[in-house]
């Protein structure tokens, strides 16, 4: 179900260039975002071209080697409110490890071999980002240039959501009471997008943006599947926001699933 | 038309290039020559130089996200940004060479020549009316609190709040909280209508978010937003505070008020200077936390106390201050080869002044005297709050304390301010070394602050020039008396003169 939530959606080809993460830096991890699910189901049926459920399918899990980092306990002694949502005090979301060291929250997308020439519709379901006990959910996401990134506060205390990016223009809201809710969207490719909150530094969260719907973020049992891929050969990376990015070759004929397992080195 | 296209398009490169001389003379040197805020001065400063190749500005009139208008963009030329090292040019160049730079800047950045960004001027409306009244007031500060302002500003509005030391800008480097007491240092501008531009915009780049959307999905009304502006402006003296050269210490009959919350001080004038950072001896400091202190002093028959008050947004060491320290010694350019690990060091005062009052003009050297001139200071640490110690400095590396320097100290911290009372007595049991007080000479006197979460100790300081100290004797009763004697004899001798006058006239009528 998780590994499902997190999967991609279909559509059609286009892409091009794809700007890798320029960063490292950051926290990140997962915590099954449930916010997610909408999107993934509204992409395909967006889709102008259809490779929709003919196409073929990139399937993998995600681990890692080495020592799991120490990921540091949040304070949140200043807002009783947002302590008062978890019975032990929540861990940064850096890095979320799974049974055998799955990795969750990585960001995986083809970042090239479709046809230069394609061209995706963008879903018209909105991704919903909530603010709820003083974490972002989901921590990690994809959303396609023109999407409706709906960023909503659930907590009843101030938020501000400031993005960070190069190819898009940033921004910086303020929310201070809950149940207020923002609509915004990118409108180029860029992995990834920062966001975060500067009243809670630990606070961060990473969108995807991406020109087409083959992406996906992997689980808290590290798995993801990219479907819907018309054939071809592409390159396909994995973005992890502290352990960096990795890569693999997949070529696709017909409707077949490939494998593409990726395995990062903890640091 | 196509003619037309090919004059613009001369006119936009003429424009350009003339832009590319004025930008290199004068802006690269701290915006670099790509406009990447990476001129050879950049790593002494904090906040660093705007970075133009994002095109994300704090300053603008549109919403956030969105480009500045060129209005937006000149005038942050104009006037600069204050608290920070950008100056205003207005005075310095040309109308044409302000507009040539600014057609030049926007080069810097693809958004700027992308058609779809359209830039649009927020409607800011006018301030509603009863801003400075005390319900007014009242309000601006409830919607201060609840709409979350305290998190970073802190409760008295001193950058002192509990997110104040994580705060970061788009480039991960440090930033503080403004400090809503001293409104000649919003980069934005000072009035209650800047205030209200910046609450609405955001000051993007920069971990202050827009509130316009509390107003556009109706959690606050217009007007209660201006309030928080009215509110915040508040906060500040309405004039910034001119420096005088003086301070004069009168002369109380009662206890000294050793406290600093005696409310004795209340009666006190406060005198303002401004502190800037030590350039001068490496390793050099220009990003002082400290921007100035306020000094009261009265004096007794015997002592005196001289009471220094400033904003800090941190009383140091204080572990929550770890990772800013940090980030500033990692964004500041040392001095020195290697690059110092980030410590909990404590703040700092130093009260100076010279060893003897001088005769003439010559006093010692300001920056903590020299080897051969030395200058007797009380020195305060926030480690040992009610305790000062006396010393001889000899330069800004050399300070040998006094064992019977009988200064006393006490202090408060509260809410991101130091307010420190240093007490002496005027004698001196050692006049060769510790200055004794006296009435009627001006007494040189200078004031060094370090605040230790900001990475500052040693030299990594913030100093003053001299100014002067002077214990004033009650005037005399004499002074009083004298022109009123001097009125009655006037008058008294001139109704006599009328009278004689008078007397002579009606004498001859007589006749």
């Amino acid at each position: 179900m998780k590994g499902r939530i997190l999967s991609v959606v279909g559509g059609m080809f286009l892409l091009t260039v794809c700007s890798k993460g320029d960063q490292g830096n950051a926290a990140a991890a997962p915590a099954a975002p449930p916010s997610l699910a909408p999107a993934p189901a509204a992409a395909p049926a967006a889709a102008t071209s259809a490779a929709s459920a003919d196409g073929g399918t990139i399937a993998g899990k995600i681990k890692f080697t080495g020592t799991p980092p120490k990921v540091p306990t949040i304070d949140m002694s200043e807002e009783a409110a947002c302590k008062a949502k978890y019975p032990a005090p929540p861990k940064e979301e850096t890095v979320v490890a799974g049974a055998a060291n799955a990795l969750a929250n990585v960001f995986v997308y083809v970042s090239a071999g479709l046809p230069a020439n394609a061209k995706y519709q963008a879903p018209s379901t909105p991704v919903v980002l909530d603010q709820n006990g003083c974490r972002y959910h989901p921590h990690v996401f994809g959303i396609m240039a023109g999407q409706n990134l709906e960023i909503k506060n659930s907590d009843p205390l101030l938020h501000n959501i400031k993005a960070i990016a190069k190819k898009n223009r940033g921004f910086n809201v303020s929310q201070p009471n809950a149940g207020m809710t923002r609509d915004v969207t990118f409108s180029a490719p860029e992995v990834m997008v920062n966001l975060e909150c500067n009243v809670h530094g630990w606070m961060h969260a990473y969108a995807g943006v991406r020109s087409d719907p083959f992406f996906a973020v992997s689980g808290a049992d590290g798995s993801f599947s990219i479907k819907g891929l018309p054939p071809g050969t592409y390159t396909v990376e994995a973005w992890h926001e502290r352990f960096g990015t990795q890569t693999a070759t997949v070529t696709i004929a017909g409707t077949e699933s490939k494998t593409a397992n990726f395995t990062f080195t903890a640091k | 038309m196509i003619h037309s296209l090919l004059l613009m398009a001369l006119v936009a490169t003429q424009d350009t290039s003339a832009g590319k001389q004025v930008y290199t003379k004068w802006c690269a040197g701290c915006h670099g020559d790509n406009g990447a805020g990476e001129g050879p001065a950049a790593r002494h400063m904090i906040p660093p130089p705007r970075d133009f190749t994002g095109a994300v500005y704090q300053i603008r009139s549109t919403a956030s996200g969105q480009l500045p208008i060129d209005a937006d963009l000149l005038r942050s030329i104009d006037e600069g940004l204050p608290g920070t090292a950008m100056p205003g040019w207005k005075t310095r160049l040309s109308d044409r060479q302000r507009r040539d730079v600014l057609a030049y800047i926007k080069t810097f950045s693809t958004f700027f020549a992308d058609t779809t960004q359209r830039p649009q001027v927020l409607q800011f409306g006018k301030e509603p009316g009863g801003g400075t009244g005390a319900e007014a007031l009242r309000v601006g500060r409830q919607f201060y609190d609840s709409i979350g302002c305290r998190k970073c500003h802190g409760d008295q509005g001193r950058g002192d709040g509990p997110s104040a030391p994580t705060l970061k800008d788009d480039a991960g480097h440090p930033i503080f909280a403004a400090n809503l007491h001293e409104n000649w240092r919003f980069n934005g501008g000072p009035t209650t209508s800047d205030i209200y531009h910046r609450l609405r915009t955001g000051l993007d780049g920069t971990p202050m978010p827009s509130f316009s959307d509390l107003i556009d999905q109706k959690f606050l009304t217009e007007t209660e937003l201006w309030r928080v502006a009215e509110y915040v402006r508040s906060l500040s003296p309405s004039e910034p505070p001119v420096v005088r050269d003086v301070i004069h210490a009168p002369l109380v009959t009662r206890v000294l008020p050793s406290a600093p919350d005696d409310s004795a001080w209340n009666a006190v004038d406060p005198y303002w200077f401004p502190l800037v950072g030590q350039v001068i001896h490496k390793s050099r400091w220009f990003a002082p936390a400290v921007t100035g202190v306020w000094v009261k002093a009265v004096h007794t028959r015997d002592s005196i106390a001289l009471r220094v008050t400033w904003d800090d947004r941190s009383a140091s060491p204080d572990s929550a201050w770890l990772g800013h320290i940090g980030r500033v010694l990692a964004t500041v350019q040392s001095d020195d080869s290697t690059r110092e690990q980030p410590a909990l060091w404590p703040d700092q005062m130093v009260v100076q002044f010279p060893v003897t009052i001088p005769t003439g003009m010559e006093r010692p050297y300001f920056l903590m005297g020299s080897p051969s001139g030395p200058v007797y200071q009380w020195r305060w640490t926030s480690t040992s709050r009610d305790a000062a110690v006396a010393g001889l400095a000899r330069g800004i590396e050399r300070f040998d304390s006094l064992p019977r320097g009988a200064v006393g100290a006490r202090a408060v911290y509260d809410h991101g301010q130091w307010r420190v009372v240093f007490t002496r007595a005027l004698a001196s049991p050692d006049t060769a070394s510790q200055l004794p007080f006296r009435s009627g000479r001006a007494i040189p006197v200078a004031f060094f602050a370090s605040d230790g979460s900001n990475g500052e100790h040693g030299t990594r300081t913030a100093v003053s020039t001299w100014y002067f100290l002077a214990l004033d004797e009650p005037v005399p009763a004499r002074v009083f008396i004298s022109p009123v004697l001097a009125m009655v004899l006037t008058l008294g001798l001139g109704m006599l003169v009328v009278w004689r006058a008078q007397q002579k006239t009606s004498y001859r009528r007589q006749q």
